[in-house]
């Protein structure tokens, strides 16, 4: 007697719940994967978990309140935040930085560009078992960000941007210092470029997982270097220059297959021009600030305050003061050079302030509530090309002295909504480089 | 090439579309509810349009525009220009084109073609006693978010969406916390297992 022959073996599904708090998820997020085997079949993606309410803090206060939040979008490039929010705020007012405002505006975006790029492919490089690179990245970083706490006096929080200008102005020996740190960045990222890019291992996890189509792409409204990774040569520094990135000569590089493997090396590419553009514009930055005044006359600023308080403020207006330039009274050359010639935008430098009767009224016209910045009725949406890609600010004013409503197009956001689409079909492994690729950054993702 | 784009759309949809306006070189159209799916389609397969991403999907709540105290008529707005300043000539106004009493919401589209390089942004307005409008999860994958976001924040629903849920807050969450009644300090009690 033949035995019934054996039913076939029933296998079902397993549910396999990645985050909020994983290891190997930088950022607090939750994968629910339905796993055949080790293959992905369904993904669904919870985020959500640092949600700030970043828009509706933003139209509690006024205008140049809402810098500090944005620097808490994306923080590991928050320059290009600043200077987005500040752009709509620009031209909802009408007015136009000055020139030597938009090339520190270009200089510090692409340091930011750099920084953020380092981080995205030493993190992901470290997932996937590449620990040196990881080390040598972050080092590499930390040079810039050595730059970026020179200019702005913080490493994170920098809030460098207002409406209108700038903080302050590039210290001294600025251009000699990111002359000098280029130069390292470019060694580690050759050193690295060699220990990655035809690296058997990186090469077999990075080729061929987390693939998607060109038309899948734009259809999920992805930009930056996910987008260029698929082959579509789309930057919003091209497309549509704002600044000055129309006068700065650099490449586009793109893709052609999709995944991980070139989108690493449309990163490594970019931050090569960035540090490119950072050069054409250092080398073509207007003039700045004098040292001294035409008379030759140099004042501390601590020495000006206290003539100021004794009444001593004749002569005030000829003389430059010396301050550190990370310090909001920077001196009023510098003052004149990285902000607009706009007194509905921008308050006056200290030494105005202290020392004048106009500059003393301008500014409390613009710090008093119901006073400040106030914009007339409008709308604009700024478009500036984050680190991740397409990073809008659609700000909306009613008149009054806070903006009526801020939304920010967060560019990782897009990317997080095709994830299921990225990582269906690849092996649960593949989730670590795809998740590193996409680059998510938690305060931009969730606001 | 893209200053014809709102005319275009006036003469191919005349009866659908209410305003349309260029203001600071962003142009903008207002079309009616029902003509959402209508005129984004053409939007998107019209070969002279092509606007291949919904780059942006926000919402705006006009409960309180122009009636903060900074914007009050004691406080002229814009404030009275200081001696030393000229009046802007070429200065341009906005208006929303329908009445904020009647149409609270309003819906606000950003697309960007990226082979003809123009921007457009389509406004829908909504009133509060039906907020429900047309999903266009069947055009762009984008939509998919986006709409769960601004349901999530403003309430509105759109009809068509596969997974109409929240997504940054949870789901217990009460109330749709970006519409301007909802108070910035209201607190909700804290969710999940106890301890």
């Amino acid at each position: 007697m033949a035995a019934p022959a054996a039913d076939p073996p029933v296998t079902r599904n397993m549910f396999l719940n990645i985050g909020p708090s994983h290891p190997a998820m930088h950022g607090i997020i939750q994968i629910v994967t339905q796993l055949d085997g080790e293959r992905i079949v369904s993904t669904d993606v919870e985020i959500g978990y640092l949600h700030r309410g970043f828009e509706k803090e933003s139209e509690r206060g006024p205008y140049n309140n809402v810098i500090p939040y944005t620097d808490r979008l994306n923080y590991v490039s928050p320059l290009i935040n600043n200077f987005g929010y500040c752009l709509a705020v620009e031209r909802l007012l009408g007015i136009e930085a000055t020139e030597r405002c938009q090339y520190i505006r270009v200089i510090m975006s692409e340091l930011s560009r750099v920084c953020d790029h380092l981080t995205c492919v030493g993190a992901s490089a470290m997932e996937v078992g590449a620990f040196t690179v990881f080390l040598y990245m972050i080092k590499a970083r930390e040079w810039l960000w050595e730059l970026v706490e020179l200019v702005a006096g913080a490493r994170l929080t920098i809030s460098y941007g207002r409406v209108g200008g700038v903080k302050a102005d590039l210290p001294e020996e600025f251009v000699p210092r990111t002359r000098k740190a280029l130069e390292d960045v470019r060694k580690v990222l050759l050193e690295c470029d060699m220990l990655l890019t035809r690296n058997r291992i990186f090469v077999d996890r990075m080729q061929d997982t987390g693939v998607i189509s060109k038309d899948k792409a734009i259809s999920y409204g992805i930009t930056g270097p996910f987008l260029r990774g698929c082959g579509v040569a789309l930057d919003v520094r091209k497309a549509n220059p704002y600044f000055v990135y129309d006068r700065m000569r650099f490449d586009v590089p793109t893709g052609s297959h999709g995944d991980n493997y070139d989108r690493y090396l449309v990163r490594m590419e970019e931050m090569e021009q960035s540090m490119r553009i950072v050069e054409q514009a250092m080398s073509d930055l207007p003039p700045g600030p004098l040292n001294v005044d035409y008379e030759g006359k140099v004042l501390p600023a601590e020495v000006m305050v206290d003539e100021a308080k004794m009444g001593h403020v004749a002569g005030f207006k000829s003389v430059r003061v010396q301050v550190d330039p990370t310090l909001e009274g920077s001196t009023r050359g510098y003052h004149d050079a990285v902000n607009a010639s706009e007194k509905r935008a921008v308050l006056p430098a200290k030494e105005d302030t202290y020392g004048n009767i106009e500059g003393l009224m301008h500014h409390f016209k613009l710090i008093m509530v119901g006073h400040g910045i106030r914009p007339q009725q409008g709308e604009y949406y700024s478009a500036v090309e984050g680190a991740n890609g397409e990073l809008g600010f659609y700000v909306m004013s009613d008149g009054s002295d806070r903006p009526y409503r801020v939304r920010v197009r967060p560019p990782c956001f897009t990317i997080m909504a095709a994830l299921p689409e990225l990582l269906i079909g690849d092996m649960v492994a593949d989730i670590v480089p795809t998740f590193g690729s996409v680059n998510m950054i938690g305060g931009e993702l969730d606001r | 090439m893209t200053s014809d784009l709102t005319t275009m759309l006036h003469a191919r949809f005349p009866a659908q579309i209410i305003a349309a306006h260029n203001y600071r070189s962003q142009q903008t159209v207002l079309i009616k509810r029902e003509g959402l799916l209508e005129i984004t389609r053409a939007l998107k397969d019209d070969p002279s349009m092509a606007f291949d991403f919904l780059m942006d999907l926000s919402c705006v709540d006009y409960l309180k525009f122009g009636k903060s105290q900074a914007s009050a008529p004691t406080l002229t707005t814009p404030s009275p220009l200081p001696y030393y300043m000229e009046p802007k000539t070429d200065a341009e106004t906005w208006t929303r084109g329908v009445s904020h009493d009647e149409y609270r919401f309003e819906l606000v589209y950003h697309f960007y073609s990226s082979s003809l390089n123009h921007r457009l942004r389509v406004k829908v307005p909504l009133t509060s006693a039906d907020l429900t409008v047309d999903s266009l999860t069947g055009l762009w994958h984008s939509a998919d978010w986006f709409e769960r976001e601004v349901w999530d924040m403003f309430g509105v629903r759109f009809a068509g969406h596969p997974n109409l849920k929240r997504i940054l807050m949870y789901e217990e969450f009460k109330g749709h916390p970006l519409r301007k009644d909802y108070p910035v300090r209201k607190r909700q009690p804290l969710i999940g297992p106890a301890n």
